[in-house]
């Protein structure tokens, strides 16, 4: 499927040969990584939008909005606040259905099925895309059950697969050797950090295909937010990673590929560093240089 | 002047407005329970036996009341003589003027009967098998020594009476019954020999009561009443015998609490004016209960419907009419309401499907615990339906949508995260219900309650629920005891006493539930309201 809009991600051949180093980093952290290696650039679409419109009632906050996001990669979503980011993300996993009033024109696929194909199970499809939110919110239970959760719903009741899944999710999230001498214990109890981690863990623990996660860090201080960002480094190895922050250095951290979000459109999109250093376009440039926003 | 201008505009005079009024609603709540409480807990504590010479001869009893002298009416005072049988009533007034030298003799006795209630005198003899074995002063002693004894022989002989026999009784009308419907020849020689074993089983019983009732018939006690009159009754009948002006402050404090104790956990005597209300009791708590556990479910169904589900459209805006003025309703017209659909058509529909045999004895077809109960969980529906759906909506949205992103469905939500979570809120409505429910009488009295049901909704013999049966409730012991007993100005100081024992069960049934509820809510991690 071939859309012929300059804005989307190029196919993954215009890429082939390896970019160009940047000339100056937006951060020192970006030069040590290797945020891009050439397996990211050649990797197949997980996530794509096509002609995507959305209406509260009647007034649209999506206008025509074409997208690519490449398997095991981590895209970020930039712009100023109300542009639609959030609106964006949630149109990925369906959670929009749950507003009243809200329409949507358009395709959204994961990996070749559109999940608005009437008759979907939109309950399957949110098991396969694990949701972080801005504000943590765990529910008022103990770790274990917090992390559990997922699986129970599913029905699952054999103990050693759920303190299997619990403890793997606790790992990936970084989060294990804090607190597997308190599973027990309610998660309310944790900090503000450990409770967005624990969110993550719940997240993976039903084993989705893509993470969706908005503003992850936005609640939380400079330590933990470092902490998550080095999780979703390690994360985007199993999993595809679409972030939305209002926080450019992050952007520039922690994603491979940046779409910036203007007045409910998408101004640009393309491999982070390229954006950062050299956009496209002239709202771009203005929003990365701190002109407005 | 400009001072007090401004002490206005700050609004001070509200603050003392409010503070006031705050302070009186206060003091009337503790003057209420107060009031009720003194004249409920006196009325245990002995009084001292007076004997004073009147205008028809000698009297002796307790001082309950003085009238001092207005106008022309002169000062009187009012004795409480006992011996109902012999004077015909318990109470007698007399002008101050006529009584003299009043003293306060040590052998005088107030004696607890179980039959026409207190008897103040003294002993003359106890008889064994008619022979006197022991007069006046080694009498009392006698009778002190023999009385527990007596009295525990009293308590074994009720005890078969209501259980065991009461059992055999069930079941052989179950027998009778079957042999009427029984088909075959071969079923009724089974169910012959069964009633014929169970009929010889009970004769035996009715042997060993025999027996049991000619032993506590053995001692005879001969009672003198102040003015020389006689009457003999058996010492099983004596209940307890206070030797009041003996008695020192340890002797009165362990005799006040043992009445306490007898009317807290005992059966009533004498038409409810004596004895204890334990029957009342266990119907309230009993009935309150089944009423919360009707009465949570549905509304937290209504709620889920009214806030979850339903399309805000005419249905549910009527519906919500519905429900807020039912809050309004009389509650005598739910208990017509139960009256007509609960006893008549339901319990109707029901006797005539399962307990055919039984017709035209109605088994459900009557007033019970459960019909009561499902009429007061009607009433208090709207309290938590309303409850309900405001802890519903104070559940945090993004909880619902941290569920609903892991792939639960809307039920698993609910269920899993917002009903938890409105738990505490749910709790809240159901205080406020049982509150109500409890201190209602006016449905209860055409659904079920009586002023003495012979057996309790809950005991030993199968299926040990009994929700057909009718039962007590403390609201109409009340109205009953105190306002339908022909004895009401003996009965007065129970009216007392039963009201506190209703707020005291009311009281603790709410901490019951706040303790629940605070648990929960520490769950919860105050999270949520
Ligand atoms: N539930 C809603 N109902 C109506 N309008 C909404 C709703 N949610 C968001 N919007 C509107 O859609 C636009 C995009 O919002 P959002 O996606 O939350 O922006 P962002 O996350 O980029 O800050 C905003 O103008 C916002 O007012
Ligand atoms: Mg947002």
């Amino acid at each position: 499927m071939e859309i012929e809009d300059p804005r989307i991600l190029p196919e993954p051949l215009a890429y082939a040969e390896p970019p160009a180093s940047p000339p100056s980093a937006p951060s020192a952290r970006l030069a040590e990584l290797p945020l891009t290696d050439a397996s990211v650039l050649t990797s197949p679409a997980m996530l794509t939008v096509e002609g995507l419109n959305l209406f509260y009632g009647s007034k649209q906050a999506l206008f025509d909005v074409d997208l690519k996001v490449a398997k095991n990669t981590v895209m970020s979503f930039i712009g100023p606040s109300g542009c639609g980011k959030s609106t964006l993300l949630r149109c990925l996993n369906r959670m929009n259905d749950l507003i009243d009033g809200v329409r949507i024109e358009g395709k959204v696929s994961i990996g070749d099925s559109n999940i608005y194909e009437p008759g979907v199970d939109v309950i399957s499809l949110r098991k396969r895309t694990g949701m972080v939110f801005q504000k943590s919110n765990p529910f008022p239970k103990s770790i274990y059950e917090n992390v559990a959760y997922g699986l129970r719903i599913q029905g699952v009741r054999d103990r050693g697969i759920l303190d299997e899944a619990v403890e793997t999710s606790l790992q990936s999230a970084g989060l294990w050797d804090e607190v597997k001498d308190r599973l027990k214990e309610s998660a309310l109890g944790m900090s503000g950090g450990q409770q967005q981690r624990l969110c993550i863990a719940r997240a993976l623990a039903v084993d989705p295909e893509v993470l969706l996660m908005d503003e992850p860090c936005s609640a939380l201080d400079p330590i933990a937010t470092s902490r998550i960002e080095e999780l979703i480094f390690e994360l985007k190895k199993k999993f595809t990673i679409v972030i939305v922050t209002h926080n450019m250095q992050q952007a520039a951290r922690v994603s491979d590929f940046t779409a910036f979000f203007w007045l409910g459109k998408l101004i640009e999109s393309g491999l982070t560093e390229k954006m950062f250093t050299n956009p496209r376009e002239r709202t771009t440039e203005d929003y990365i240089t701190g002109r407005f926003g | 002047m400009k001072r007090f201008t401004q002490w206005l505009r700050r609004g001070n005079i509200f603050i003392w407005f409010s503070g006031t009024m705050l302070s009186l609603c206060l003091l009337m709540i503790v003057g209420l329970v107060g009031f009720i409480a003194v004249k409920g807990l006196g009325v245990f504590w002995p009084h001292a036996l007076i004997q004073a010479q009147g205008p028809e001869g000698a009297v002796l009893g307790e001082i309950t009341s003085f009238e001092a002298p207005l106008g022309t009416e002169p000062a009187k005072v009012q004795f409480r003589v006992g011996n109902r049988d012999i004077y015909g009533q318990d109470f007698k007034w007399f002008q101050a003027s006529e009584i003299h030298g009043r003293q306060e003799p040590k052998d005088a006795l107030l004696i607890e009967r179980l039959e026409n209630g207190t008897f103040i005198g003294r002993i003359q003899d106890i008889s064994q098998d008619g022979q006197p074995i022991a007069k006046a002063e080694a009498a009392v002693e006698e009778v002190k020594r023999r009385l527990p004894a007596t009295n525990k022989l009293q308590a074994q002989i009720r005890g078969i009476e209501k259980g065991a026999v009461g059992e055999l009784n069930r079941k052989l009308e179950d027998c009778r019954q079957a042999m009427e419907s029984a088909g075959s020849a071969e079923a009724r020689t089974v169910l012959e020999q069964q009633q014929n074993s169970l009929q010889s089983r009970y004769n035996q019983l009715q042997a060993e009561l025999d027996q049991l009732r000619t032993t506590a018939k053995t001692f005879t006690v001969t009672l003198l009443t102040v003015d020389g009159q006689t009457k003999e009754i058996p010492l099983s009948g004596i209940v307890r015998i206070v030797p009041a002006n003996e008695l020192s402050w340890f002797g009165k404090v362990r005799l006040y609490f043992s009445r306490l104790w007898e009317f807290v956990a005992d059966d009533p005597r004498e038409s409810n004016t004596e004895g204890g209300i334990f029957p009342a009791i266990f119907g309230t708590v009993m009935m309150v209960l089944i009423m919360s556990v009707m009465v949570v479910p549905l509304s937290v169904v209504t709620a889920l419907f009214l806030r979850e589900y339903a399309k805000d459209g005419l249905l549910v805006r009527a519906t919500r009419v519905a429900v807020n003025n039912l809050a309004g309703v009389p509650s005598i017209v739910f208990g017509v309401f139960g009256l007509g659909f609960f006893v008549y058509s339901v319990g109707g529909t029901i006797d005539q499907l399962f307990y055919s045999s039984k017709l035209p004895t109605p088994t459900y077809g009557t007033g019970g615990i459960l019909w009561a109960s499902l009429t007061l969980a009607l009433l208090t529906v709207p309290v938590v339906v309303v409850a309900t759906e405001e802890a519903l909506a104070a559940v945090p949205r993004n909880q619902r949508e941290a569920s609903l992103a892991l792939g639960a469905t809307k039920w698993q939500t609910i269920w899993n995260v917002v009903l938890p979570g409105a738990a505490p809120g749910i709790l809240t409505g159901l205080i406020l219900a049982m509150s109500r429910g409890a201190g209602e009488v006016a449905p209860l009295m055409l659904t079920g309650v009586v002023k003495l049901a012979p057996s309790m909704p809950l005991d030993g013999s199968f299926p040990f629920l009994h929700l057909d049966r009718k039962f007590m409730h403390l609201g109409f012991h009340i109205y009953d005891v105190g306002f339908q007993s022909p004895n009401s100005e003996a009965a007065k100081p129970m009216v007392f006493m039963t009201a506190l024992l209703l707020l005291l069960v009311v009281v603790l049934l709410n901490l019951f539930a706040l303790r629940l509820r605070r648990k929960l809510r520490a769950r919860l991690g105050g999270s949520t309201f």
